[in-house]
């Protein structure tokens, strides 16, 4: 059974709340406790009707404000697959959060009010998208009543869109444009008969449709990155040395001849574990333990790639970076950064463009970041990272910075 | 066969990553375990996580003392045969020492009180890292929640201020005296912790499944009764066919009227279930907000 993971982006008054209601109502997957705590509480609020978004909202503040302020995390099942939806909030001070909620995403869906066209929101929303790598975007016009499901009203929507994201947009990304009604149910679920004159299918038949693994792995290089070395030095295993870890991208096969990275020492693989099974190969996200022909030093934050498929050892990158922190990123100051499990010292060596998210404002060699830019920075780090291109390898391309006296995670790092 | 009984495999990938990152980013890594299903899952995947390895933490339990026995002899049992260490610490003992009082009235209940249990544990152990068994699709505050939690000295969670968790990358970088919760199975749903259950052939209390048990109805729930709760005289104790789906105290946890006997029919009958598993939470009901409050205080 597979995952589709999924991240909605949008306000509560695009009605993103009522649309993930209505996916979940509409795939019998609310309960009837559910049903009832949310007629309960919607009369509390004095509400005539049930308010589907009081079901994502789950923050005292959330409730209070009407707005959604951090990622929830929603689960449904269809006869295909499991899916899971990251909630994120549309609001922008709360972007970061959003960025948090898509980073996993195959699928992302981008909500835009009828009434209103394409927006600043919408516009940011789809940025993030594309800087995520997220190969499919659903943008669902929504409130089609209100607007009396007039085709030209979306055609025109659709207009303005296809002009924004044209520069934004990457050689390998679909976008999928549906016109909806969340608060109806219309094109949600089953097709609506109030848009003849839309061809595509209902929401959920554009989601099935979607395949989780749209790349290859095999066709991708082989990435290990050591998390912890077992040694039980039992009686029974008294020589046993594997390595576990996740596979970041690319698959192996036993005998296959590894370098271990940095100390570039080689050796073939001997077995690939996954408890006590011994399997013969293994590809991307799949958790295992590798052992080696031969006894060579490795530890914590090294990496086993392929012999002939190595990726540059790094102690100075150039990457974009997306800041997350009240505190600015400033040029000189020494941070943590975190390529996936290996944490090395880094030093910011200059900011070469900055981009403001919410006016896309640019300008050039600035010499700081505040919440919610986008710059493309240049860093000297005191050890190798083994990272990839992010667009080439999203698997082993990004990175999050850390601060090293508050201890938060302050920014996230595609590299270039 | 239906898709959903199949236990997707990407799930237990995602939480053996997550294992083997608390053993290497902490320094003193605990499980949270009460015997019940999601914990007794963790252990399973921690198993599996550093095999042939022992399992690194030691077994950490806060017990009411108002626990089923069918639950504590089994916490006991599995941990004698893992040889992993247990380590209990009791609510009646933070009574007796004046640090917490026992609740009055109908609705009395040890649920609350064991969060100064457990922040003493913690202190008392130094523990900078708790592993537990909360999952997202279980409560909309914990839908929220990130995979690594990160705790003040106080234990306290604030939900406005969480760390940003981007792709699988888990920053667990602390000061002295905080803590993080771990939640390595979030993104399992009820269904796909019963799924693995029966795909990994665990053994579980056999409180899951229906049993002939004296029980009593308040407020439209079966209560298991018990002398833990303070009953009135129109609630009188009757004795018929149930099951639990979900374990916490007896004080807070209600059964189901069920005939499911083994872990076919029990996921057949979530499958068609019309009432979630924490709508059997007497502890969630006394308000909207009360997971997020108890939260809050450090509950875990």
């Amino acid at each position: 059974m597979d995952i589709l993971r999924i991240a909605t982006a949008g306000s509560v008054d695009d009605g993103k709340s009522t649309l993930i209601g209505r996916l979940l109502f509409e795939t019998q997957s609310i309960t009837k406790d559910k049903i009832e705590a949310l007629k309960a509480a919607s009369q509390r609020k004095g509400l005539d009707f049930v308010d589907l978004s009081l079901l994502t909202d789950g923050l005292i503040a959330e409730r209070e404000q009407g707005i959604t302020i951090d990622v929830a995390h929603i689960y449904f099942n269809t006869p295909t697959r499991k899916y899971i939806i990251a909630d994120t909030p549309g609001h922008f001070e709360y972007t970061r959060n959003m960025v948090t909620g898509a980073s996993n995403a195959s699928v992302s869906i981008i909500l835009i009010d009828a009434r209103n066209g394409v927006g600043e929101q919408t516009r940011r929303h789809f940025y993030i998208s594309s800087l995520l790598e997220i190969k499919n975007v659903v943008v669902a016009v929504n409130k089609m009543d209100l607007v009396h499901y007039a085709e030209s009203r979306y055609d025109e929507i659709k207009n303005d869109f296809f002009e924004l994201s044209d520069k934004l947009r990457k050689p390998n990304q679909n976008i999928t444009f549906i016109p909806i009604s969340s608060l109806y149910g219309e094109n949600i679920v089953v097709k609506s008969d109030k848009m003849p004159w839309y061809s595509g299918e209902s929401l959920l038949g554009i989601l099935e449709g979607v395949t989780p693994e749209d790349i290859d792995s095999a066709v991708l290089p082989f990435r290990f990155p050591v998390q912890h070395v077992i040694r039980p030095k039992s009686e029974e295993y008294h020589d046993f040395r594997g390595y576990s870890g996740k596979i970041a991208s690319g698959q192996i096969n036993k005998g296959d001849m590894v370098a271990a990275l940095p100390s570039q020492q080689m050796s073939k693989v001997k077995e690939i574990l996954k408890y006590t099974d011994s399997l013969d190969s293994a590809h991307q996200t799949e958790s295992v333990v590798i052992t080696l022909e031969d006894n060579i030093d490795i530890s914590r934050g090294n990496m086993l790639v392929k012999v002939g498929a190595q990726p540059e050892l790094k102690k100075q990158i150039n990457a974009r970076i997306f800041w997350m922190d009240t505190e600015p990123m400033k040029v000189g100051k020494g941070y943590l950064v975190q390529h996936g499990i290996n944490r090395v010292k880094a030093k910011v060596a200059s900011i070469d463009s900055r981009l403001e998210i919410s006016t896309f404002e640019e300008s050039e060699n600035v010499d700081e970041l505040k919440l919610n830019q986008i710059g493309e920075v240049s860093f000297k780090l005191a050890a190798h990272i083994f990272a990839d291109n992010f667009e080439a390898n999203p698997g082993n391309g990004a990175f999050i910075i850390i601060d090293e006296f508050n201890n938060n995670t302050v920014g996230v790092g595609f590299v270039k | 066969m239906n898709i959903n009984k199949q236990f997707p495999r990407a799930l237990e990938d995602e939480a053996i990553f997550i294992l083997r990152e608390v053993a290497a980013q902490f320094e003193k890594p605990a499980i949270l375990f009460s015997g019940g299903k999601d914990s007794i899952t963790l252990v399973r995947l921690a198993q599996k996580a550093f095999f042939p390895g022992k399992i690194p933490f030691p077994l950490v339990h806060v017990d009411t003392g108002h626990n089923f026995p069918e639950t504590t002899d089994f916490r006991d049992k599995l941990a004698a045969e893992l040889g992993v260490e247990l380590i209990i610490r009791n609510v009646e003992d933070s009574i007796k020492a004046g640090k917490v009082k026992e609740e009055t009235g109908k609705y009395a209940s040890r649920n609350a009180l064991q969060t100064v249990t457990l922040l003493d544990t913690i202190e008392e152990f130094k523990f900078d890292a708790c592993i537990g068994g909360a999952r997202r699709d279980e409560e909309k505050a914990r839908a929220k929640e990130r995979i690594f939690s990160v705790r003040n000295d106080f234990g306290e969670w604030d939900a406005k201020k969480q760390r940003p968790e981007l792709f699988d990358m888990l920053n667990g970088k602390i000061d002295l005296g905080e803590n993080v919760r771990v939640f390595p199975i979030s993104n399992w749903t009820e269904l796909d912790v019963w799924n693995y259950i029966k795909a990994e052939n665990l053994e579980i209390p056999s409180i899951y499944f229906a049993h002939e048990r004296e029980v009593f109805d308040r407020d439209g729930i079966i209560w298991s009764d018990s002398e833990f709760i303070n009953k009135s005289e129109d609630e009188i104790p009757y004795k018929t066919i149930v099951r639990f789906r979900t374990v916490g105290d007896m004080t807070c946890t209600a059964a189901v009227s069920s005939t499911a006997d083994n872990i076919d029919t029990i996921i057949e009958e979530i499958l068609e279930a019309e009432i979630s598993e924490r709508g059997a939470r007497i502890d969630d009901k006394r308000s909207e907000a009360a997971m997020e409050k108890r939260k809050q205080q450090g509950y875990f």
